[in-house]
């Protein structure tokens, strides 16, 4: 991993005597900074992008952002994936590209969560609202593709609205329980709860006016029948109640978007980091080496033998550095070893909440952005 | 086999680790044993000795008519209803707004009879009146209860107790501060003169007595005498009877002399003598030798003052002050009300022996009134005013209502201490912390601003004593050798190798060998033969032994030490931490004795074992319980600049969080909860042993250090809107509504009726239920109806049937809920009891429930409050390398100049505390104790999980995504959310309610009132010269008002409006009227001076 332009970052050269560059090349010292930052002890310095098409112009260099250049060098590759969290390799894209995905991904792939939540009795010491606030952050499990956003003045039906039960009841005489949210019991055919305003109507056959105009059972559609809608985890704890309480209401979930509560962001949190890279300045040896393998607390470092009883510290784990600084602490250890970060190589993690599978929503993020530069070279032009 | 050098190499440890005494001291005393021990021993013994004083009632005319009081006793806390009894507990009162009290019963034996046959009686069991009952003292029900029964009682086992309940309100009778009584002070009055003073206060009389130098010679100064009176005078009056024994009496020093002869060249009112001057020295025959040796010391005192101003008498010396509690307080109090209740009795009883004839039989037994004392206790109080004719006492604000804001203002409040002099007074001595409060009164909890430094507060550890039986222990001086000054001539008592030994301000004595004497006295002590509170103290400049047994002083428990060897050895501590011992056991083997802050000063006290030196005499048990409860709250306050310890200790009092256990049940007027209440991530032993890890107020967020967005100036914080979504800092706000519905004169009362569910105002109904009450769980809005209340029109002249009224005969008296438009509220509970007066009442409870919002205000444990400045989007917010994101970023500028490195730490800490799942400590002075985590243990930490050892992280701009140009210092601290909010403070109008009387705008939000343009806001308009500005604002938009002037009187005039012209009252005409505009105030003035005699005229010109 030892990279050629050790020298240069070693020793200061006056500018006359820097080797002329071939044209389209630039100076090692240039191109590190353009690709890497680096973390000294006191600050991470070259943390910017250089964005200006004409910054190098004056050595020949174009940096402008070319397509081809980009499928060239862009290239995404999966880590990891399992259930509800992804790791992939994200490489040769800027760094604002990489953000607009994460900031995607947080506030504006909507998800469904509970927002109307219709109390119909409630005994327990947890209080409505915040009843109906820990309700609203259960993810639940469900495609929000499949539904429609309500608006203030939609009707509430079986394309934009979910509906939940919960009743729960803990009998005199026995002891606590705990609402869980395994409680919560899909009602494919909408609200139960009469509407207050409606007079009870006396012919029985006429269905009784709810909360909801269903206008068919969402688990007669076929994306339901096979797949009921429920939490994604059934161990929330909801409340507790005592004997003699009583839980029971109505919970509807809408879609919605991140960016308005929380509670629609499908995923716990995005993020990213740039690949680590972990540079020995100089060969390191015997106890010196030693020394560092110690220093490192998720062993970056490892020991080679070169021969004759003599050892060197290789870089074998870069990937694993957290940037604990603590292999550059102290005693001139900066002069020997140098952390950097790639500026276009992220390590993309995406921790769903359990809507959609991590690998949709990303794809979705990229639906969306996609959607974003259309709308906006369509108001360009 | 591997050995590890360094181990073996290391000191061996010989240090006990005796925090576990802590816990178990605590666990016998609670925290507010000074308020239970005092009221306990009022109720317990005091009250016996009040009665014992004045158990006997004679009638003046005939004293053969007597009633006597034999014993007295306080039943069990019950109320009277409909003429049965029925147990209280407190929270019942609470709720019902009654007062728990207890009834106190006595046995007496009576005379009854009439026309001069006379039998003696005994009735058992007579109630005399009700004593309000502390929570928790032995009266208490809830005493000795665990915690399941408090439960039961719908109590919070972890309240402290130690207040009253008086109609419902929580009162507690705050901790006073005053000078010793009975003690000789030595100090200068406001001229410079020294002067030797004794308050002297006895079961009878109170009085001051002043022995003063002034111009070279000695006076005594005494109310009761009009001038000063020579000292020469008085020590002759009092039996001395040559100037020789005068000298030799306050001793032979040459230089007294000198200081004495003025007063000796230069010059009856025995029974002021007697009783009044140095009321404290008991007199007996007429024999005033005691008093004259206690003068001569006094003497003697002062001129050495005189001569070496070191023997001054510092006044603020923690050892010269008596704190009064509840129970002495409620004694004098009761004292005062049984002897008035006596002379009542006694004057009725008079009144009745004057009647020429008297048919009935005569019953001394029917005038003991029971109500005076009942309601002369109640009304103290619930007022908070002492008010004793007796004693000439006239005291405000004693009780005041339990801060019920956060658990640690509850517990904070029961060990405030109170001053007794004024205020306002512009002295630093008092307010400064004085070295002798070390271990006994708080150093870093006294509020800011006027009663700074005045106001104290307990340590943790601190006991304050209670009376103690003088009579066993004088005769037990005297055993020990102690001479009495009967046998002695004047000159020997200040013979130069022996001591004085003066019990509780009296000169019993002396002794030759002072040493032998205190050291017998602490072993007995030590074996518990006599009071463990006891204080023995030699002071060799006085030569004086004092030995105090009186109540109010503070003293703290410390580790005897052995030629600096602990007694406490590894092998206690086990034992304890078996269960085998207790704290009592440590007291009573002689390891641990109290003391108090004069017998501190023959103590060489070291701080940990290790640094104990030959001469040390006791250990302090843990350096962190020199501070008190809200300041034990502070992780590292030892790392902080001092002022920001005491800005916690007032903030940590406003903190919302969990009240009590039973905090739903309760129906205070104002509540603030947080909904999810965390316990800190870096705690301190106090936390534990204070319980603030159960009752939590505050959250652990996630700070970053950094500036963002330029909101965050001036200490302003930048919150994540997704922390708030997530229930970060979200609060219920619970207020009381009461409504009674009145009995009146004429057995009509008012009702409840049913809602309209249609037509006018049916709106406004919607939430109430068909009983007319508002119901659980609905919304209110302002200008609801929660109440469809009616009363009778007629309340005093008697009607026909009172309880079948027509409707007609009612008028509607509809309670709105006053809340400001746009903010509602839910009805959490309703709660319906008859009061005292049996009429009923109703309690609602509205519920609010809060985000954050921009402007509320935080702090966090480290006294760095700040608003809300903005609320930013998750996805902007910078994010680390593991996808942590805060949940607050503050600014660093909020570091440099508040110096509270103690912050730093508890981040690091907690941040410790996260990675590797252990709750880490911040105990005051914990670090060499291993309270407190160190600073390189805590790196240590941070680096084995990969983050820096500085706490520094990398983190991402969430805006552009690019890294930060700086690692930010990042981790989480305990945050508090303070109760005031934007919400309740917000304020604006246009158009609103004007005064009455100068028709200007109202003042304040509550009513709705308008802003001012103050005097400088009115300068700054006039400098600028905007005078249709100034014009607008004093004038159109406050109180314009039209009137109508005299060009030729200048007086006011009036609008005729039948004649369409202005008319002036004095011309009788109308013809030179103007009509010109004025503010309302002014014509109110012009007006007000005319009702006085003056006349202002307005002469007016043309303009
Ligand atoms: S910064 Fe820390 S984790 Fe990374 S290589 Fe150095 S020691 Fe290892």
């Amino acid at each position: 991993m030892v990279s050629a332009n050790e020298e240069q970052r070693t020793e200061k050269i006056p500018v006359w005597d820097l080797p002329d560059v071939p044209s389209g090349n630039l100076p090692a010292h240039l191109e590190l900074q353009r690709t890497r930052t680096v973390c000294t002890n006191d600050a991470p310095i070259h943390t910017e992008n250089i964005q200006y098409s004409g910054a190098y112009a004056s050595m020949g260099v174009d940096n402008s952002m070319r397509f081809e250049k980009f499928c060239k060098n862009f290239r995404v590759e999966v880590i990891r994936l399992g259930d509800d969290e992804m790791e992939f390799d994200m490489v040769g894209i800027d760094a604002s590209l990489a953000n607009a995905f994460r900031r995607i991904l947080i506030s504006e792939l909507p998800t469904m969560a509970i927002e109307n939540v219709l109390v119909a009795n409630n005994t327990s010491v947890v209080q409505d609202e915040v009843l109906a606030h820990r309700l609203g952050l259960i993810p639940l499990k469900v495609d929000p593709r499949l539904f429609n956003y309500k608006s203030e003045n939609d009707q509430p039906s079986e394309k934009n609205t979910i509906v939940f039960k919960l009743h729960s009841r803990c009998e005199k005489k026995s002891s606590r329980i705990n609402v869980k949210s395994s409680e919560l019991k899909w009602l494919p055919g909408g609200s139960e709860f009469a509407l207050s305003t409606e007079k009870p109507t006396q012919d029985s056959t006429s269905k009784v006016k709810t909360y909801t105009s269903f206008t068919c059972s969402q688990d007669s559609l076929p994306e339901f029948s096979s797949n009921p809608i429920a939490p994604t985890h059934d161990d929330i704890t909801l409340a507790v109640l005592g004997p003699g309480q009583e839980i029971e209401l109505e919970a509807h979930a809408v879609k919605g978007m991140g960016k308005t509560h929380a509670k629609w962001s499908p995923v716990a949190t995005a993020w990213y980091r740039m690949l680590p890279e972990v540079i020995l300045l100089q060969e390191i040896e015997d106890e010196k080496a030693e020394e560092l393998i110690k220093k490192c607390p998720v062993n970056v470092f490892d020991i080679e033998d070169i021969g004759k009883g003599r050892k060197r510290a290789t870089v074998a784990r870069p990937r694993s550095c957290t940037l604990c600084r603590e292999c550059i602490r102290g005693d001139d250890w900066d002069k020997l070893v140098a952390l950097q970060r790639v500026k276009d190589h992220f390590i993309f993690t995406i921790e769903s909440t359990g809507a959609l599978p991590p690998d949709v929503l990303f794809t979705e993020a990229v639906k969306i952005l996609e959607d974003k530069c259309e709308r906006v070279i369509t108001e360009m032009s | 086999m591997e050995i590890d050098k360094q181990f073996l190499a290391a000191p061996v440890k010989t240090s006990v680790d005796k925090f576990q005494l802590l816990p178990e001291f605590l666990k016998v005393r609670g925290l507010v044993k000074q308020h239970l021990d005092s009221y306990n021993y009022f109720v317990r013994t005091h009250i016996k000795k009040i009665v014992q004083a004045n158990d006997l009632i004679t009638a003046t005319k005939d004293p053969s008519i007597y009633l006597r009081y034999k014993d007295v006793r306080i039943g069990e806390p019950s109320m009277v209803l409909d003429g049965v009894t029925e147990k209280l507990t407190p929270q019942k009162c609470r709720l019902l707004d009654t007062t728990y009290t207890a009834p106190i019963y006595v046995n007496i034996e009576y005379v009854t009879g009439s026309h001069g046959s006379k039998t003696t009686q005994m009735k058992r069991d007579v109630i005399i009146g009700r004593m309000p009952v502390m929570l928790r003292s032995c009266c208490c029900i809830l005493h000795g209860k665990d915690e399941e029964e408090l439960a039961k009682y719908g109590e919070c086992p972890l309240d402290p107790g130690g207040y009253f309940v008086v109609k419902g309100n929580e009162k507690v009778l705050l901790i006073q501060e005053q000078l010793s009584k009975n003690r000789i002070i030595i100090d200068t009055d406001n001229k410079g003169c020294v002067q030797a003073s004794v308050a002297s206060i006895t079961a009878k009389t109170k009085s001051k007595t002043i022995i003063r130098m002034e111009k070279e010679k000695i006076y005594l100064l005494l109310n009761k005498f009009g001038t000063k009176v020579p000292i020469m005078i008085v020590l002759k009056a009092m039996g001395m009877e040559s100037d020789q024994e005068v000298v030799q009496m306050i001793g032979r020093d040459p230089r007294y002399s000198e200081l004495l002869l003025p007063s000796i060249e230069e010059g009856r009112a025995l029974s002021i003598l007697r009783d009044i001057f140095l009321a404290n020295i008991p007199v007996d025959q007429d024999n005033f030798r005691s008093k004259c040796i206690y003068v001569a010391v006094m003497v003697r005192r002062m001129m050495e003052a005189i001569l070496n101003k070191d023997a001054m008498d510092d006044k603020d010396y923690v050892g010269n002050k008596r704190l009064e509690l509840s129970g002495q307080m409620l004694s004098l109090l009761f004292e005062d009300l049984f002897k008035s209740m006596n002379e009542e009795a006694v004057k009725s009883i008079d009144k009745i022996l004057a009647k020429p004839s008297r048919s009935s039989r005569l019953d001394i037994s029917q005038y003991i009134v029971k109500d005076s004392i009942t309601f002369g206790l109640e009304r103290t109080l619930s007022t908070g005013n002492f008010d004793l004719k007796r004693f000439g006492v006239n005291r405000k604000g004693m009780a005041q209502a339990v801060a019920r804001l956060s658990y640690i203002a509850t517990v904070g409040h029961m060990t405030k201490i109170i001053p007794q002099f004024e205020k306002s007074r512009k002295v630093s001595g008092p307010r400064a912390l004085q070295p002798s409060q070390w271990g006994m009164l708080c150093p870093c909890d006294t509020p800011e601003g006027e009663a700074c430094g005045l106001v104290k507060n307990l340590a943790l550890m601190t006991h304050v004593t209670t009376d103690e039986d003088e009579g066993p222990l004088i005769s037990l001086c005297y055993t020990l050798g102690v001479e009495s000054f009967e046998y002695l001539s004047g000159e020997e008592v200040h013979m130069p190798n022996s001591y004085l030994i003066i019990f509780n301000g009296l000169i019993i004595g002396k002794h030759r060998r002072p040493q032998r004497f205190s050291n017998a006295m602490r072993t007995l002590r030590r074996a518990g033969k006599i009071g463990e509170f006891i204080s023995i103290f030699v002071n060799e400049k006085q030569r004086c032994v004092y030995i105090a047994s009186d109540g109010g002083r503070v003293c703290r428990p410390l580790v005897i030490a052995d030629k600096g060897v602990s007694r406490i050895k590894e092998h206690h501590m086990k034992e304890l931490k078996d269960g085998v011992r207790t704290f009592d056991s440590f007291l009573k083997d002689g390891l641990i004795e109290y003391l108090d802050v004069n017998e501190e000063n023959n103590a060489l006290i070291a701080l940990y074992e290790d640094n104990a030196k030959e001469k040390t005499t006791h250990i302090e048990i843990e350096p962190f319980t020199i501070l008190g409860v809200c300041a034990g709250l502070i992780p590292y306050p030892h790392h902080n600049q001092s002022p920001r310890n005491t800005y916690q200790c007032a903030m940590g009092k406003q903190a919302m969080g969990n009240i009590a256990y039973n905090q739903y049940c309760r129906t205070d007027t104002l509540m603030c909860l947080l909904v999810y209440p965390q316990r800190p991530l870096l705690t301190t032993r106090t936390i534990e042993l204070v319980s603030f890890d159960k009752l939590g107020a505050g959250q652990n967020a996630t700070v970053a250090v950094m500036s963002y967005s330029g909101y965050d100036i001036e200490d302003a914080i930048v919150m994540n809107k997704s922390s708030l979504d997530r229930g970060f800092g979200r609060c219920i706000v619970m207020k009381r509504m009461v409504s009674v519905c009145l009995k009146y004169e004429n057995s009509t009362s008012d009702r409840i009726i049913k809602p309209q569910r249609e037509g006018q105002d049916c709106e406004k109904m919607q939430i109430l239920d068909d009983d007319g009450l508002a119901a659980p769980g609905q919304t209110i809005r302002a200008d609801d109806i929660y109440i469809n209340k009616q009363s009778p029109i007629v309340t005093r002249v008697p009607v026909k049937s009172p309880m079948a009224l027509p409707d007609s005969s009612y008028r509607s008296s509809r309670e709105h809920y006053k809340g400001s438009v746009g903010e509602s509220a839910v009805i959490d509970r309703v709660a319906l009891f008859s009061d005292r007066d049996n009429n009923m009442k109703i309690k609602f409870m509205t519920r609010q429930t809060r985000r954050p919002e921009v402007g509320d205000k935080f702090s966090s444990r480290h006294g760095q409050k700040g608003v809300c400045g903005t609320i930013v989007q998750q996805e902007d917010f910078p994010f680390s390398e593991r996808g942590i994101c805060p949940d607050l970023i503050m600014n660093p500028h909020g570091f440099p100049s508040r110096m509270t490195v103690g912050k730093m730490i508890e981040l690091l800490g907690s941040k410790a505390g996260v990675s590797c799942g252990r709750f880490h400590y911040g105990s005051a002075f914990g670090e060499p104790s291993g309270h407190a985590d160190k600073v390189e243990t805590i790196s240590e930490t941070l680096v084995k999980h990969g983050f820096s050892y500085n706490g520094k992280d990398f983190l991402y701009s969430g805006i552009t995504g690019e890294p930060l140009q700086a690692y930010i210092f990042m981790g989480p601290i305990y945050y508090q959310k303070l109760k005031h909010m934007v919400l309740d403070k917000m304020h604006a109008r246009g158009h609103g309610p004007k005064v009455m009387m100068t028709r200007q705008p109202t003042e304040g939000r509550s009513n709705n009132g308008g802003l001012r343009v103050g005097e400088m806001e009115r300068d700054c308009l006039i400098a600028y010269g905007t005078s249709m500005l100034l014009y607008e604002r004093l004038m159109i938009s406050s109180d314009e008002f039209v009137v109508q002037v005299c060009r030729k009187c200048g007086l006011l005039g009036y609008y005729n409006f039948k004649l369409k012209t202005g008319i002036c009252s004095t011309c009788k005409n109308g013809d030179n009227i103007s009509t010109m505009k004025l503010p309302y105030a002014c014509k109110l003035l012009i007006q007000e001076l005319q009702s006085m005699n003056i006349v202002p005229r307005l002469k007016l010109t043309e303009a």
